[in-house]
């Protein structure tokens, strides 16, 4: 190889956190705790959130009893983002295990020098599992969330009694629900776990031992994330339109999670190489998760496009209303949304990222990288609250919980970096990622 | 017109890599390099720019996303309108895959075409081969040379820096 030929030898780099890190961490949750209570105060006066009695009224209609219940409208939009913001944040720390896996698999040699920043990724799991379990039991007797959680509404005879989520329930009740979630999210962790101490102990012994093993721990959670991740959107996500269903929703959801997480490693590669860290982490590396981004922004609006074309083409009631809230109910209060997704997420990405110097130059992989985890959480928001909120939505308890949620994911996701050397110094494949040219 | 080349032969990538460099750090100019396979930082040692491909691919896309939005509206909008699944003549969500195909298609079979004609790989009746060996084990360095180069200094350097031999060779339609 070209590059050999001037050797230098990779040795180990810990990140420091340092106050003025962890201050500004605190202060990203500060200031999500002031828009919260913001938010919250301005709700409670009733102004802020969008008041269309109209289209509430209307849609209310259509709804019958079942649009009058859950808590007071603040609450609701509280426990909704709540719920909104971890189901994102959540998945994309699952993507850094996912991402991990990926590389032993594919025997990638070019990503051993970021990977430790995936595995930091995934700290968030666990406090993601908490955070779901407690949010869907206040959501479970509060009914804010999801619609088939109404008492009475799989029992013939019931005022509640909907025979379409009757239907459903084999799939849709609670023990299996919180089963699966606990079951899902448990899994996903201990793999994570099971990854990083293998790697941690390659680090220490050195030797192939660990990264043989690793391969088979990867290849076992593949497949596992590959059966799980779809269930997990369908639970959290598309069971909020309970009536409603697609087959494209679970790599629909995968897709947002997946570029999501990309986008996340991208942007923390960046900063820890603009904080002077990462010295081997060249253009090169900055390149191929360029690519990444860029295929999978595509890939993401795929998925999204095959969803939406046979749905309108075929324009089944039951199938298009989750559409039509969408892109023109409720007064046309999600219509800049639903097309400024497309915007933010394909149009952007696409353009910015098509040229080979705008993949290899940070500024632009920095602005894309942030405007892919905007527009995503987006996403997220356009697929949860126009299901639960209505016409009642709003932004700024929203974004108040996800800065909250942002501030603590930074602060686990830089403790768990600070535990390790940046570097695998021991992984097999150190050497090939280190003179990795593209 | 026809042209005379020093052709050294090599057995391995590495040592070849390394005599690329050092070849033009000697003020060599090589004209081109053939391996049977693609070698990692080729590009680099041989300090090519980088391909103007992209660009004409770009182009080759947009005229195929033209061409397919241009087919349908005209087709479907204009020329024969028909009504189909109770959309509009003119239903662009359904113009989606076939312009998206149609980008594809034109954007690959340009970047083809254009690609064989630059490096002279179409068909012909006589494909000109410095060296067969370089589609088999061997890595071969072609440079050019006239009758006042000093072909025992280019030899000498070219063994130096790791040639297995060193030979001469004439090509016409190079």
């Amino acid at each position: 190889m070209a590059t050999l030929t001037h050797q230098e030898s990779v040795t180990a780099e810990y990140l420091e956190v340092t106050p003025g890190t962890r201050k500004k961490f605190m202060l990203i949750i500060v200031a999500g705790v002031i828009l919260l209570a913001i938010g919250i105060i301005m709700s409670m006066m009733g102004i802020g959130a969008a008041h269309h009695e109209g289209a509430a009224a209307a849609h209310g209609a259509a709804h019958g009893a079942a649009e009058h219940h859950g808590s007071a409208p603040w609450l609701k939009r509280l426990i909704v983002s709540l719920w909104h913001s971890n189901v994102f944040f959540t998945g994309v720390a699952a993507i850094g295990t996912v991402f991990v896996a990926i590389q032993y698999v594919a025997y990638a040699g070019w990503s051993v020098l970021i990977k430790r920043i995936a595995e930091a990724l995934s700290a968030w799991l666990v406090p993601g599992l908490v955070i779901m379990v407690v949010v869907f039991g206040i959501s479970y007797f509060t009914h804010d969330i999801f619609h088939w959680t109404l008492p009475g509404i799989m029992e013939e005879g019931n005022a509640n009694y909907d025979e379409i989520i009757a239907g459903k329930s084999g799939f849709l009740n609670l023990p299996f629900y919180i089963a699966r979630m606990i079951i899902f999210l448990g899994l996903w962790a201990f793999f994570t776990k099971r990854l990083r101490d293998l790697s941690l102990a390659e680090d220490l012994n050195g030797g192939t031992e660990y990264f043989h093993k690793s391969i088979n721990v990867s290849a076992l959670f593949l497949v596992i994330f590959a059966v799980s991740s779809p269930i997990a959107a369908w639970d959290w996500v598309m069971s909020i339109d309970t009536h409603w269903f697609s087959t494209m929703f679970g790599w629909y959801i995968f897709a947002s999670w997946w570029v999501s997480g990309l986008a996340a490693i991208t942007l923390c590669t960046i900063l820890l190489k603009q904080a002077g860290y990462l010295h081997w982490v060249k253009e090169g590396h900055l390149h191929d998760l360029g690519k990444f981004m860029f295929g999978f922004s595509i890939f993401w609006t795929y998925v999204w496009f095959s969803q939406f074309m046979l749905i309108w083409y075929a324009n089944l009631p039951e199938e298009s209303v989750y559409f039509n809230q969408r892109l023109g109910g409720f007064d046309g209060q999600y219509t800049w949304m639903f097309f400024g997704n497309l915007l933010i997420n394909f149009v952007f990405p696409f353009l910015v990222l098509m040229t080979r110097d705008a993949k290899r130059q940070m500024i632009m992989m920095k602005i894309v990288s942030i405007a892919i985890l905007v527009g995503h959480w987006s996403d997220f928001y356009l697929a949860i609250m126009p299901g639960t909120m209505k016409a009642e939505n709003g932004f700024i308890i929203e974004i108040g919980v996800a800065l909250i949620f942002l501030g603590a994911f930074l602060t686990l996701m830089t403790n768990r970096l600070a535990q390790a050397s940046l570097v695998p110094v021991h992984h097999p494949f150190l050497d090939e990622s280190v003179h990795h040219t593209t | 017109m026809t042209k005379r080349f020093a052709l050294g032969i090599f057995d391995d990538e590495d040592v070849l890599l390394h005599a690329v460099e050092n070849v033009r750090e000697a003020g060599v100019k090589i004209y081109e390099v053939f391996t049977p396979f693609p070698i990692h930082g080729m590009d680099d040692a041989l300090g090519i720019e980088r391909s103007r491909l992209p660009i004409a691919a770009f182009f080759f896309g947009l005229t195929g996303l033209c061409f397919a939005l241009w087919l349908q509206i005209y087709t479907l909008g204009f020329d024969w309108p028909m009504i189909i699944g109770g959309k509009p003549h003119i239903a662009l969500p359904a113009f989606i895959p076939v312009s998206f195909e149609l980008t594809v298609l034109f954007c690959c079979h340009g970047m083809v075409i254009t690609f064989y004609t630059i490096s002279k790989l179409y068909p012909r009746w006589k494909t000109p081969v410095l060296d067969v060996r370089s589609t088999d084990d061997k890595f071969v360095v072609a440079i050019e040379v006239n009758e006042n180069t000093d072909m025992t200094k280019l030899t000498q350097l070219l063994r130096d820096n790791g040639a297995s031999e060193v030979n001469q060779k004439e090509m016409s339609k190079f």
